[in-house]
């Protein structure tokens, strides 16, 4: 079982469980959280070169270093791990917004209780990723949204028991959705007469699931993880949520689980069911449309820091869902580039927010201004994030928006030229108009909050970064400019997961 | 040719950026000023190199056997692969008018870098705030105008496109606690990325059907092997046209889809050179330092548009409407501006009109140029112009820069007389105005009669349009001029040292680019710069009574300007107590900021905004909430029943169980 | 007159009436108890009544109705202990006024 260098991925966060079990105090805690969090940051380097490797060397199949361990014969429930370059893509965002997260979070109340909650979080995180078994899957992903509710209630501001409340019982509503789905997909995931199985890539190549029944399945699943993914209109936990948590866990939210909805959609919805995603994709093409104008133009007229990002992170996760739903390989490219871009940026900008609220204790940009003088770090740091969000080339936000918007045009025009209606067309446009609202609330926002004169005399005596958050911020900022620079090297990765036979069923 | 000296070229700026904008805080403000000015040197030496090898070394891969112009490709990297057709590559593109605009960044550039070292600090010599952070906008801004004139496809443009926008943006405010430098880098940004939009979409449907983003496959001119044609290559033509045509592409409302796209690009190049209704950013970045506006608001950047069309211009040549739409935009543009700049007061607003009104220029002779007349004469005029542009207006700027750095203050009301106190600015500032004025034999003459003898090819209206729109200019010009340097004595202000000539790094770029300006226009441009690489020797085709028109044009212009500035008099309040009604909207621009701040203010904040964040809160989260309430409230209202009182259970117990009974016994009868 | 199953049902009837009747209606935990107890032992007659009527050979009715009446005075031992602590506790048995664990 060992011998599988996936399971460490859960490993090792178990390890670091008991590891922050056993400390005593803080510096034993940050110590074992940062060793843990390299350890993840080094594991994912080597899969990802291994995979690539592989890769080289001719593997074709949809997905390497495969394994499976019965865990209960009766429902046919396997422990069963697999990855290819989008889970790759995905375990990498996680174990950096990980590791910066533990440096973000290096002076809070409570830390062994807190630790011990995010770690749990990550290893279900860590866990759904790798995971290609249903029922494993779904386990991983309930152990990650579960102590969002502890982190929230018990180390958030605000309206925090409200919060947390509301974030955790609309996710909860859609894992009913989503459990639903799983159990109807595994009561049909093999022909009559052949055992059933929650293994994603025998239901895939079983392709058993009848027409009328996808149609059931496919909007059950894809809502169920579309809650997650902040699809419109089941987005609205994720303001009120962002608002209220503290920095690593809105860094670890938005960052990283709510990229579990994207991948869910994509891994389960799409890939198990496509027949019915190709029927259905109006639906939550609208939907998803919606989201990425209606969450940038409600961004424009917020004053709270985090209640802008987080509406910006409903636009730009709409964004993801809106890609992978045009069903071709660009659009999808662009969407799991999305995902990563979105994921380190916007860790980066409720790490700041964070780090400014820490020192301001307001996070209303009409009390604050000037804070370029203030905090001259944090706050280049802020003009870099923002110029990401709005997608200016070099940084990493440009570089999936573009491959979006080149593949959805494309599967617009297709459809149009084919006269299967202009739905796609017309909402790929939309789409696009998204980058002026962006840059409309990212400049409003940077105006007012950094530059200008300052507005609080009392702000003046503010210190700037310490070299933790120094730290922190400038891993995110690399990593947004390496995705920027080298973008070919992640689409390439991404692209190895898209082989004809996966597609096959999609007809792309 | 070696690929040692384009990388360089490239990378010096981008390396000097990353350099100075980590290291230069803990440099000296002298150090960080000196490595940045001399960085950009080492280009401007590279970049005379690349240009100067491009047209006169006469190498094969430059220049093929009839003495056509070739564009070369230095080197072309994928950056990023969408299909395996779609691809965007960074590379380096040379041809006519990549060398050209390699010259004048370059030049520009340095002049500015130059020209900050005295400009950003004060009378006693001490270096402004941010003088090592202005150093590294500066390069970066540098590197991307760069990147986007050698981009060898759509998509590198688009990139570095973005790039300058940004760079404008944190240049423009760069004196970030001026509330007012905020929101002129806030609107300059957001405007031109609406434009942008229309840029990008237009970028998605044209790779759409070409299935490329190269310039060179999407233009294919020069083709090797076409000696005496004047049309773009047949075979690619058709090839191209074919694309479009071939491939049932619908119409669209009236118009073919590349015309859409093409309308669609031209919105981005309106957007970056401030064509109406999308110029209102422009004067209003002039609250950037100085020397930014004369870099990248009057000589590089804003003219990106143009570069834009220029490029696509065989493109363009397929479909009349779009070089019809391009005429008319540009021929309005340019009256409106001119209009405007002869009523304002901030001497840099009326240098930000005249750029508006020239670059329409350029826009107008791109609009009109056709093969069929004088082989595209238009096309050449317009890069021609370009060039005499960048280096008079450019010229003007920082002249305004030394008036507004001795003076303290933008407004031409506190200047007056200043000729005999600051001479070099004088004299120079009076070159650029004879340049743009177009007298003979100022390098601004001889753009503008070519452009102005393309319009008589096209149509006598647009001649006679854009003759007017040059008779204003002159008149603008020298009404500036005059307000500035004559008009009455200068007094001096209490407390104030006497106005003077400023120190020799901001004099010698002004002298040289005076001296620029009085000889560019005897550049054989026909030799190096057309639309198709043939060279075309304009001086053969000179139209002299074009010429004597204009001059004369020029000189009324000149003269009413006179008449009315020269010295102190009331001609001027006279005349605006004539027409107040025109004077009014001239001076508030046409009240184009108030309709802009109507939409934005008003529409998409208080029509869109506002009720969307309020529907979201109360209506989505509302239904959300009210989930939540009804399951709270419908346990509420059950909760009673747990009552506690034992009697109360056995009540109910005894209730059920005869309901259950009476149920059972009704069911077995 | 034969002594049918019917003369000894009824009386316990209108004894578990009786004892429902007071559990429902006494306020006095002590008086409730006393009901219980009418019911059970109500209820303990009819054990016996069928066991004798109905499986004369068998014992399991006997058995059962001793059972009852042991466990009836366990749980009325227990049943007191709880309510003089109550008491002790609230200085009151009446069962209106201890709702505390409601909900």
């Amino acid at each position: 079982m060992f011998s599988n260098i996936l399971i460490y991925f859960v490993v090792i966060p178990l390890l670091m469980l008991a590891g922050v079990g056993l400390c005593r105090n803080v510096r034993q805690i940050r110590a074992v959280a940062v060793v843990g969090s390299t350890a993840l940051i080094a594991l994912s380097v080597v899969l990802l070169l291994q995979y690539l490797d592989l890769r080289q060397a001719g593997e074709a199949g949809p997905m390497l270093f495969c394994d499976s361990w019965s865990w209960f014969a009766p429902l046919n429930i396997n422990l069963a791990v697999g990855v290819d370059g989008i889970s790759i893509a995905m375990i990498l965002l996680s174990s950096v917004i990980l590791f910066t997260g533990s440096f973000a979070s290096w002076t809070i109340a409570q830390p062994k209780e807190f630790f011990l909650w995010l770690i749990l979080l990550s290893t279900g995180v860590f866990g759904f990723f790798i995971s290609v078994d249903l029922f494993t899957m779904f386990m991983f992903y309930e152990v990650a949204l579960i102590p969002m509710y502890l982190l929230i209630g018990v180390w958030g501001s605000g309206r925090k028991n409200y919060s947390a409340m509301k974030l955790t019982l609309m996710l909860m509503g859609g894992s009913a959705f989503l459990m639903l789905g799983l159990i109807g997909i595994y009561y049909h995931s093999a022909p009559a007469g052949q055992p059933l199985t929650w293994n994603i890539l025998e239901i895939a190549s079983h392709n058993a699931i009848p027409h009328g029944w996808q149609n059931f399945l496919f909007p059950m699943t894809f809502v169920g993880f579309g809650v997650l993914g902040a699809m419109f209109p089941f987005h609205t936990w994720s303001p009120d949520g962002h608002a209220s948590a503290p920095t690593a866990v809105s860094m670890l939210h938005a960052g990283v689980l709510m990229k579990l909805g994207g991948y869910g959609c994509f891994r389960v919805a799409i890939y198990l069911m496509p027949q019915a995603a190709h029927e259905l994709a109006w639906i939550f093409l609208i939907l998803t449309g919606v989201s990425v104008v209606y969450g940038a133009f409600c961004a424009c007229v917020k004053t709270d820091l985090k209640y802008i990002n987080a509406y910006s992170s409903v636009s730009h996760c709409g964004l993801v869902l809106f890609a992978i739903l045009m069903l071709n390989t660009t659009a999808m490219t662009g969407a799991i580039m999305q995902m990563l871009s979105h994921g380190l940026m916007t860790a980066l900008f409720f790490a700041l927010i964070g780090m400014i609220y820490g020192r301001t204790h307001t996070r209303e940009i009409t009390q604050m201004g000037g804070m370029m003088q203030i905090m001259p770090y944090l706050s280049v740091c802020y003009v870099i994030a923002g110029m990401a969000s709005l997608g200016l080339p070099g940084l990493s936000g440009f570089v999936a928006e573009m491959t979006i918007f080149v593949g959805s045009f494309k599967a617009g025009m297709a459809d149009f030229l084919s006269g299967a209606g202009s739905l796609r067309l017309v909402f790929t446009i939309i789409a696009c108009c998204s980058i002026v609202i962006t840059a409309v609330y990212i400049l409003r926002v940077v105006g007012k909050l950094l530059f200008g004169p300052v507005h609080d005399d009392h702000h003046r005596t503010l210190t700037d970064a310490t070299w933790w958050e120094r730290f922190s911020t400038a891993a995110l900022i690399v990593c947004v400019a390496a995705i920027g620079c080298f973008p070919n090297f992640f689409v390439n990765l991404i692209k190895t997961t898209f082989s004809p036979e996966i597609f096959a069923a999609l007809g792309m | 040719m070696d690929i040692t000296i384009p990388v360089l070229i490239l990378a010096i700026p981008l390396f000097m950026f990353i350099f100075l904008g980590l290291c230069g805080m803990k440099m000296s403000h002298k150090l960080a000023g000196t490595l940045g000015t001399l960085g950009m040197g080492t280009v401007l030496v590279l970049s005379y190199f690349t240009a100067f090898t491009y047209f006169f070394s006469g190498a094969p891969e430059f220049v093929n056997a009839a003495g056509e112009r070739l564009q070369y490709m230095v080197f072309d990297q994928t950056w990023l692969q969408f299909t395996e057709k779609l691809v965007i590559k960074l590379g380096f593109l040379l041809d006519p008018i990549s060398a050209m605009m390699l010259v004048v960044i370059t030049t520009i550039s340095f002049m500015v870098h130059l020209y900050s070292m005295g400009y950003m600090r004060d009378h006693h010599g001490v270096y402004e705030h941010g003088f090592q952070r202005f150093y590294a906008f500066l390069s970066l801004f540098s590197f991307s105008m760069l990147g986007l004139v050698v981009a060898p496809n759509i998509f590198q443009m688009y990139i570095f496109w973005e790039l300058v926008g940004a760079s404008s943006y944190l240049l423009i405010g760069f004196y970030y606690t001026k509330p007012s430098a905020v929101s002129a880098s806030k609107k300059a940004f957001i405007v031109t990325r609406f434009a942008d939009l229309g840029f990008l979409v237009g970028i998605l449907v044209l790779s759409f059907y070409a299935g490329t983003f190269n310039f060179t496959e999407l233009t294919s001119i020069p083709v090797e092997g076409i000696a005496d044609t004047y049309q773009v290559s047949l075979s690619t033509s058709e090839s191209v046209l074919g694309i479009f045509q071939n491939s049932a592409a619908p119409m669209f409302m009236g118009a073919s889809v590349l015309t859409w796209a093409l309308v669609l690009i031209f919105m981005g190049g309106m957007g970056k050179s401030a064509m109406m209704p999308l110029h209102i950013w422009l004067p209003d970045a002039m609250e950037g330092p100085t020397p930014v506006s004369a870099l990248i608001h009057a000589a590089t950047m804003v003219v990106a548009g143009v570069y834009l069309v220029a490029r696509l211009f065989p493109l363009y040549l397929m479909e009349e409407t779009s070089l019809v739409i391009i005429t008319v935009v540009g021929a309005l543009t340019a009256f409106y501006a001119a209009m405007v700049a002869c009523v304002q007061v901030d001497i840099k607003r009326v240098l930000a009109f005249s750029t508006i009104s020239q670059i329409a220029f350029m826009m107008v002779s791109l609009g009109v140029a056709r093969p069929e007349f004088h082989h595209g004469l238009g096309y050449m005029a317009s890069m021609f112009h370009l060039f005499t542009h960048a280096m008079f207006k450019a010229l003007l700027f920082l002249g305004a820069g030394a008036l507004i750095h001795a003076i303290g203050s933008n407004d031409y009301t506190a200047m007056h007389g200043l000729r005999k106190h600051m001479p070099i600015t004088h004299i120079t500032f009076l070159i650029g105005c004879l340049a743009i004025a177009g007298i003979i034999p100022f390098s601004g003459f001889f753009s503008k009669d070519e452009i102005l003898s393309s319009c008589l090819g096209y149509d006598w209206m647009a001649y006679l349009w854009m003759s007017l729109v040059a008779g204003m200019t002159a008149f603008y010009m020298f009404r500036l001029y005059y307000l500035i340097f004559w008009w009455k004595e200068h007094k001096t202000p209490e407390g104030h040292h006497a106005p003077h000539d400023q120190p020799w790094t901001m004099s010698l770029p002004l002298v040289i680019l005076a001296a620029v300006s009085c000889v560019a226009g005897f550049i054989p441009f026909g030799n190096l710069v057309t639309w198709n690489g043939h060279p075309y020797d304009f001086m053969a085709h000179f139209d002299w009574s074009v010429a004597a028109v204009s001059l004369a044009v020029a000189l009324a212009g000149i003269g009413l300007a006179t008449v009315m500035y020269r010295k102190e008099n009331s001609l001027p309040e006279k005349f605006r107590k004539a027409v107040p009604a025109l004077w009014n909207w001239c001076y508030h621009r046409f009240y184009w900021d108030e309709l802009y701040i109507f939409i934005t203010h008003k529409i998409i904040f208080g029509c869109i905004c506002r009720p969307l964040a309020w529907f979201d809160r109360h209506i989505i989260d509302g239904t959300m909430d009210a989930f939540a309430t009804i399951t709270n409230k419908a346990s509420d209202a059950i909760k009673p029943l747990q009552s506690g009182q034992i009697q109360m259970y056995v009540w109910y117990y005894l209730i059920g169980v005869l309901a259950l009974g009476t149920i059972t016994v009704l069911c077995l009868i | 007159m034969e002594i049918t199953a019917i003369y000894y049902l009824v009386p316990a009837l209108i004894m578990f009436c009786c004892g429902v009747y007071g559990f429902i209606t006494r306020k006095n935990m002590i008086a409730m108890l006393v009901s219980l107890e009418l019911m059970l032992n109500a209820v303990d007659i009819n054990f016996v009544v069928f066991n004798r009527f109905l499986y004369p050979e068998q014992m399991e009715g006997m058995f059962f109705t001793l059972f009852a009446i042991a466990i009836a005075a366990a749980e009325t031992a227990l049943a007191i202990a709880i309510i003089i602590n109550i008491f002790r506790a609230a200085k009151n048995i009446d069962v209106r006024s201890l709702n505390e664990m409601k909900f």
